[in-house]
């Protein structure tokens, strides 16, 4: 349980590299064939990294250093880029398309996240229970997690919640007039957002992976004291997996900041210029998108990206720092 | 009956009460499943429903269903015959599972078995692509194959592929090959073997498991790629089938949801079989690649 700290992978090498043991060296080894071995190991390392390095470098290093460098210059693609210093992000402040694409996709990380963690988790301790059928219902849930964010989702959630279509009239049986979900601009926002709980699938399966290592006994114990199922919940389960809670956070967080199909999908035709009803669905990639690559302005579009990274980073940091207030890390797991 | 402590199931069976809950848990498992199954059985329905019956009805299945909407989906999406779409996805879909295999095997290799200079770095860095938003790499990479001349092949779709740039497979085979056995790879090396020989005939047959969850998993996520087509394709005959399906919906956003539904449902089909062909492979490694290490 205590691996969950991605950025703090268990790579045994520096340890052990150091000591070269683990092979059977017949009597004490001249210190030049050990390092000739070494050496020999570098180059085998190497030479199966050769394709990821390639990778790294080229499309993903270098790229970002590109993309830092035309952050400060006007770039059309086809004249070479002119600098401009802090012009692009200046005037990312002034710019009410901007700051609207901010606010909707802050919106969603705020609100989608913790709504499809939440569900998440609900279900997951519904499933712990050792039952009948229970890896049946941990399948079907995942489903949702690998067609959530295709096209083909995003237009059967169109048609699911056109005006006067199947939600809008199911819940007018309850006494709900709605009126539109995707054409109003203050409720096509919720669409999206139930599209992400939807997905919950994927989580669940992380949080179930987490909850069956938390030992029977202790609940036995509490139960003896005479905790309530709220107080064992508070007391026991959220503790004992909130290293897995912070996995899930994370990883659904930068997710949720990336959202770029499902919202114009869902916005509808003519998407890639309009950001669904008032621009209520204009998710930040979006716009981004848009800035690049219509209207091709490929500076502002890397400025953009920069301030995407830095929104991301930042919020990860605090994650990464709160955690001791509340991350559990067993010593010495099971 | 009195249970031990410790063994819970066996009073859980005979009591009243527990029966009570099963029954609970099994209608809230249920309604859970209906919310979650509704969708995809809904484009199922609707798909077989005549077009102008689709929105406004709450039927879930169509009373008598007809295949029009199928039919004249095979007249093609202007004047591109519909297989057209689905071969290209293929060829993508395809071609990068063969990339994501072969290379991230590889680096998977490096990391977990050899020992050598600079590897904690460098699985650091690794690490940290993971986390890594997209957007950040999308204008200079197009600015990349755009001086290649590469745009509007399939080049920039799949070239990342082959360089095991897709992190999260490599971590999770990562994961796999560091459980395997050492003594495996000792007993070879004794034997005078290689690390080539050791990969490809020892570590990588074992490996399997790990090998098709990702091979699942990144067909799948080829399939449903939208953004990279959008971004790289521009000439309709190469389009892929997302990107089929939203040329289909930005033309005729009223006229026929009888045939987007019918072409959503066919994009679907590949991912739902094999998600019922693989579901435990799926979703072990879903449950794994983040947990064990």
């Amino acid at each position: 349980m205590t691996s969950t700290d991605i950025s703090a992978p268990a790579v045994d090498g520096e340890e052990r590299g150091t000591r070269k043991t683990g092979r059977p060296a017949p009597s004490p080894a001249p210190a030049a064939t050990a390092r000739r071995r070494a050496r020999r190991e570098t180059l085998a390392g190497y030479l199966f990294l050769s394709p990821w390095c390639i990778g790294i470098l080229l499309l993903t290093l270098g790229p970002m250093l590109v993309s830092l460098y035309l952050a400060f210059t006007d770039y059309n693609l086809f004249d070479s880029p002119r600098w401009v210093g802090l012009r692009n992000f200046s005037e990312m402040f002034s710019d009410d398309r901007w700051w609207q694409s901010v606010k909707v996709t802050g919106v969603f990380v705020l609100i989608a996240t913790p709504l499809k963690l939440a569900v998440a988790l609900g279900v997951a301790m519904l499933l712990a229970r050792p039952r009948k059928g229970q890896g049946f219902y941990r399948s079907a849930f995942y489903a949702p997690s690998l067609i959530g964010a295709s096209v083909s989702i995003g237009i059967v959630w169109r048609a699911l919640f056109q005006d006067d279509a199947v939600v809008d009239r199911s819940l007018s049986l309850f006494g709900w007039s709605g009126g539109g979900w995707i054409g109003d601009p203050d409720w096509s926002m919720p669409t999206l957002i139930v599209l992400s709980a939807w997905q919950f699938g994927a989580p669940m399966v992380i949080f179930l992976a987490g909850l069956k290592q938390v030992p029977r006994e202790l609940y036995e114990a509490a139960e003896v004291d005479g905790a309530g199922a709220w107080r064992r919940f508070r007391s026991i389960t959220l503790p004992m997996i909130s290293p897995v809670v912070f996995f899930n956070l994370l990883l659904e967080i930068i997710h949720s900041f990336q959202i770029f199909t499902s919202a114009l999908v869902i916005a509808g035709p003519g998407g890639g210029r309009a950001g669904g009803p008032g621009d209520s669905l204009l998710v930040y990639t979006w716009y981004l998108y848009e800035q690049g690559f219509s209207n091709l302005r490929m500076g502002y579009a890397s400025a953009m990206a920069w301030m995407l990274l830095a929104g991301i980073a930042v919020v990860t940091a605090v994650l990464f720092w709160s955690q001791r207030r509340w991350v559990h890390y067993e010593e010495g797991g099971r | 009956m009195s249970a031990p402590a410790g063994t819970v199931r066996p009073a859980r069976a005979a009591a009243p009460g527990n029966r009570l809950k099963s029954v609970l848990w099994h209608a809230v498992a249920l309604a859970v499943l209906g919310v979650v199954l509704y969708p995809v059985i809904w484009v199922i329905g609707a798909s077989l429903k005549p077009g102008d019956e689709i929105v406004g009805s709450l039927e879930l299945l169509p009373t008598d269903p007809i295949t029009d909407n199928y039919e004249r989906l095979a007249d093609g999406i202007a004047g591109i015959g519909i297989e057209t779409f689905f071969v290209n996805s293929l060829v993508v879909a395809v071609g990068s599972v063969i990339g994501v295999l072969f290379s991230c095997s590889l680096a998977a290799y490096a990391f977990a078995r050899i020992r050598f200079a600079g590897r904690n770095l460098l699985f650091t860095l690794m690490i940290g692509t993971l986390l890594l938003p997209v957007h950040v790499l999308l204008v200079p990479q197009y600015v990349l194959f755009q001086k290649m001349e590469l745009v509007n092949t399939y080049v920039p779709l799949l070239l990342g592929k082959f360089l095991a740039v897709d992190a999260f497979f490599v971590f999770l085979m990562v994961q796999f090959m560091r459980n395997l056995p050492k003594e495996l790879d000792e007993a070879a090396r004794i034997d005078g073997c290689g690390h080539w020989r050791i990969y490809w005939t020892i570590v990588l047959p074992l490996s399997r498991p790990a090998l098709i969850t990702s091979a699942i998993f990144s067909f799948i996520w080829a399939w449903n790629d939208f953004l990279g087509p959008l971004i790289y394709l521009n000439e309709p005959e190469k389009y892929t089938v997302s990107l089929g399906l939203k040329m289909f919906m930005d033309q005729d956003s009223l006229a026929d949801y009888g045939g987007m539904v019918a072409m959503s449902m066919a994009a679907l089909l590949p991912v739902l079989l094999f998600f019922l062909a693989f579901q435990r492979h799926l979703v072990e490694g879903a449950a794994t690649s983040g947990l064990k290490g």
